[in-house]
């Protein structure tokens, strides 16, 4: 009784020492980003610029590596980091709402949230609906009506598959306007924005759904309107005259936010330190110059709320997708 | 104005030193590959696309080494035909008629000269006229609806076994496995997996770069252990260059014609290289008449394919820049490229990906001079290389795909896959099934798909929306013409083809 009692003890105090010397954690050697697409997309801007930037504020000891991970839209870098990079706190893996989106519909098979650890976002991209520069429509209301009317009579070009993201976008801002019967409304998935832009423009659908940084090339040459930003607030910047849904009464908010986790089972004091890492990363003045050059807006829940935003948009497309009937 | 504005940038991209390097090394190595009995273009790029992203290019210096190659492989067709009376590759084909005679009549250089400068001449033509016609093309994609796209993948698939092709069966079994292949992975409009069979590495279909490199590059590997081909072949040597301006001024109105012909047949879908070295071979052959030798050693006879061929190699990267839809075997691997590059062909990456499609266009025109200086000073050099068996070139394929693939997703699941792909490849071959439909199958499958599902969707289930506009009737006019006229013109071609190499061999 007495000696387990003092090797409890003993275990506390080898725990508490090992615990304050981890308290300054610090990396060593080299870091590692796993990007889990191909070289070009979006992940692999994120790895790559968060970690020249990182390296500049020299939060990391040497360079960070950004590693190639394609497949399954995140799928094989999950189940990459889950079952062979447990405990390895020298891991980042860039994450965006792709990632929750496909968690959120059991697209990960086997795998769910709480297997590793969510860290931070660096900022995010906001949703939009917008329409050809000629379409009849001029504001989302109007869309809005035509579409309580008969849900058919809009039809949305968006760069994801079906239930992905762009498409959720359209079922989240319908669903705030209260248009009836999500399911009728007609989605065409494309293999990118720019492909789906292309064929609205020329007229051959009537709206398209995606990210403010991929109409801006059209935004500026005139021929695509955009309707709504689905942000909180009006974007900085050139983009502030465009109106949210917010402001026109419909109350539709869609970040694609762009952000990392790690492995499971790090310790507390190494999660920490990445944690204060994109803190810090995030209030420089090298982060906001590359988000000002890529068209990135703000966007950075407090360190201690993103698992729990994280969790919260997977809930919430969990019921969107089940009202669709994407899922059972 | 505009294109010439975009020119100028365009070619801001291309003389940056790295860009020019790697165009150099593209169209060295490409002359090579092409000079190389075998290994075709498409194979050629096929192997250099792992290359690419073992050394960790950006797009633009990607693809500019690659259409390096890709033109390169188009000039070293002709050594192997001129030298050897065996074509480099299939353009090549008609290059042997009048090259092997001007040879054996102790006119090799010449014949090697000549043909260099019909191919400056046809390429040089092909990439003005890629120049003007592709961004007046790019913008009329915009009139391209789903219905209209639809008919575009199916004159696309009509015309695949090209006017030339051998076994019309055997070209659609290869395309039906390409689009079985093709079906794997998420299906975008519903978001069900298919095929998929629970493996996370197949969720999003199988990658084209992986498909390509086997079926192309590690199949021409096993092909190469079987033969053990070590032995060089005999080979006529090549004596001092004599050539008069004279001589150059005389071909010049050949290659003027071929050029333009060839460029044409590049741009339809299907007809391919092969064609246009054909047609401006034969074209020739009709204008001059009695005044030509051909088929005994004429000049005029080895300027008129090579121009051809090369024109047409230029003119096939017309649709494939400007609607996705490939018009050869070599652009849809080049596709595939740009696909995994994240960039996607069509009116809007003249504007947004203007640096790259422009510089990529530049560094055509300036491969050519190249191109040129390679095939003429140093055309020695090849023959040397043509000379050493290739047991020292192929384990350095190897290499390199093996290394490349790797260095891509970092998953030993797409090296057993790509070494798979390799294994069936060799089969295909060896039943003589062409490869160039697997992949056109695989590239255009999903999307031909995709299309016709939105046209669906759009029209709410009435299939007249797929002949509702003019321009889709006229799509599929010209799908069934391509369909009928292998039938009812390519055995007569084919045969004549063959009468005018049997002649000479």
């Amino acid at each position: 009784m007495f000696a387990s009692k003092t090797i409890r003890w003993v275990a506390a105090a080898a725990l508490a020492l090992t615990a304050s010397g981890a308290m300054a954690f610090e990396p060593a050697g080299k870091v590692e980003c796993i990007a889990p697409s191909d070289p070009g997309g979006g992940w692999d801007f994120t790895c790559r610029s968060v970690g020249n930037v990182l390296e500049e504020l020299e939060l990391v000891p040497a360079s960070v590596q950004t590693i190639n991970m394609a497949g399954a839209g995140g799928g094989v870098a999950f189940a990459h980091t889950v079952s062979k990079r447990k405990g390895d706190d020298q891991l980042l893996v860039a994450a965006s709402t792709a990632t929750t989106t496909r968690l959120a519909q059991g697209q990960f098979p086997g795998m769910n949230v709480d297997m590793v650890n969510w860290i931070g976002a660096v900022g995010a991209d906001y949703g939009v609906i917008a329409v050809s520069k000629d379409s009849p429509y001029h504001d989302l209301n109007s869309l809005m009506d035509a579409m309580k009317e008969d849900p058919r009579s809009v039809k949305f070009a968006g760069g994801s598959a079906n239930g992905g993201w762009d498409h959720l976008k359209v079922l989240i801002a319908a669903k705030a306007a209260g248009v009836e019967n999500l399911p009728r409304i007609p989605y065409l998935s494309y293999n990118n924005g720019g492909e789906a832009m292309t064929q609205v423009i020329g007229g051959h659908v009537d709206a398209f759904t995606g990210d403010i940084t991929e109409t801006q090339g059209f935004l500026e040459s005139g021929d695509l309107r955009v309707l709504a930003v689905l942000s909180d607030e009006r974007l900085p910047g050139d983009l502030s005259n465009i109106p949210t849904a917010k402001e026109q009464g419909i109350d539709a908010v869609g970040p694609n936010w762009r952000g990392f986790y790690m492995p499971a089972d790090i310790d507390e004091d190494a999660k920490q330190y990445w944690v204060d890492a994109v803190d810090k990363l995030y209030a420089s003045d090298q982060w906001k110059k590359v988000m000002k050059s890529n068209g990135l807006m703000p966007f950075h829940p407090d360190s201690s709320e993103f698992e729990a935003f994280v969790k919260q948009q997977i809930n919430d497309i969990q019921s969107l997708s089940k009202e669709i009937g994407l899922i059972q | 104005m505009e294109t010439l504005h975009y020119l100028s940038l365009g070619f801001g991209v291309a003389l940056q030193p790295e860009n020019l390097l790697f165009a150099l090394m593209g169209c060295f190595i490409g002359t090579l590959i092409g000079a190389l009995p075998g290994l075709g273009p498409a194979n050629g790029v096929a192997i250099l696309i792992p290359l690419a992203f073992t050394l960790g290019l950006k797009p633009e210096t990607a693809l500019i080494m690659l259409t390096a190659v890709y033109a390169g492989a188009m000039y070293g067709g002709r050594i192997s035909s001129i030298l050897l009376n065996i074509p480099g590759d299939e353009p090549a084909m008609m290059t042997c008629l009048d090259g092997y005679p001007m040879a054996r009549q102790g006119k090799a250089a010449e014949a090697l000269a000549i043909s260099a400068i019909a191919s400056f001449m046809g390429s040089l033509i092909a990439t003005i006229g890629l120049i003007l016609l592709a961004p007046l093309l790019a913008r009329f994609a915009l009139t391209f609806g789903p219905a209209e796209y639809f008919a575009l993948f199916v004159l696309a698939f009509a015309t695949l076994g090209g006017i030339t092709g051998k076994n019309p069966m055997k070209t659609l079994m290869a395309a039906a496995i390409g689009l079985i292949i093709a079906t794997v992975g998420i299906d975008l409009s519903t978001g069900t997996q298919r095929y998929t069979f629970g493996v996370l590495e197949l969720y999003e279909g199988v990658d084209f770069i992986i498909a390509i490199v086997g079926l192309f590059a590690v199949s021409e590997l096993l092909f190469f252990i079987e033969e053990k081909a070590g032995a060089g072949r005999e080979m006529i040597k090549v004596n001092p260059l004599k050539l008069k301006w004279r001589d150059i001024t005389s071909i010049f109105p050949t290659t003027l014609r071929g050029g333009v012909l060839g460029f044409i047949a590049g741009v339809l879908p299907g007809a391919g290289a092969s064609l246009g070295s054909f047609i401006s071979y034969t074209l020739e052959k009709k204008i001059l008449g009695k005044k030509g030798y051909f088929g005994e050693g004429d000049p005029r006879g080895v300027a008129a394919p090579e121009s051809g061929n090369n024109g047409a190699s230029s003119g096939a990267l017309v649709p494939m820049l400007t609607l996705g839809v490939p018009g050869s075997g070599t652009t849809a691997v080049l596709l595939a490229m740009l696909v995994s590059l994240n960039i996607t062909p069509g009116p809007l990456m003249f504007t947004q990906n203007a640096d790259l499609v422009w510089g990529v266009i530049a560094a055509l025109l300036v491969g050519n001079f190249m191109l040129l200086l390679l095939n003429i000073p140093l055309v020695g050099v090849f023959v040397k290389i043509l000379s050493v068996p290739p047991m020292y070139l192929l384990p350095i394929v190897t290499m390199v795909a093996v290394v490349g693939i790797y260095s891509i997703s970092h998953s030993t699941f797409d090296l057993y896959f790509m070494i798979a792909f390799g294994v069936a490849g060799y089969i295909l071959r060896k039943l003589e099934i062409p490869l160039v439909p697997v992949i056109l199958g695989l590239l255009l499958g999903p999307e031909m798909e995709k299309n016709l599902r939105h046209a669906m969707q759009i029209s709410d289930g009435d299939w007249s929306i797929l002949w509702s506009s003019g321009l889709s009737i006229g799509l599929w006019l010209v799908a069934i013409i391509g369909l009928l006229l292998p039938v009812v013109v390519g055995p007569i071609l084919r045969r004549r083809m063959q009468a005018a190499k049997e002649k000479v061999g």
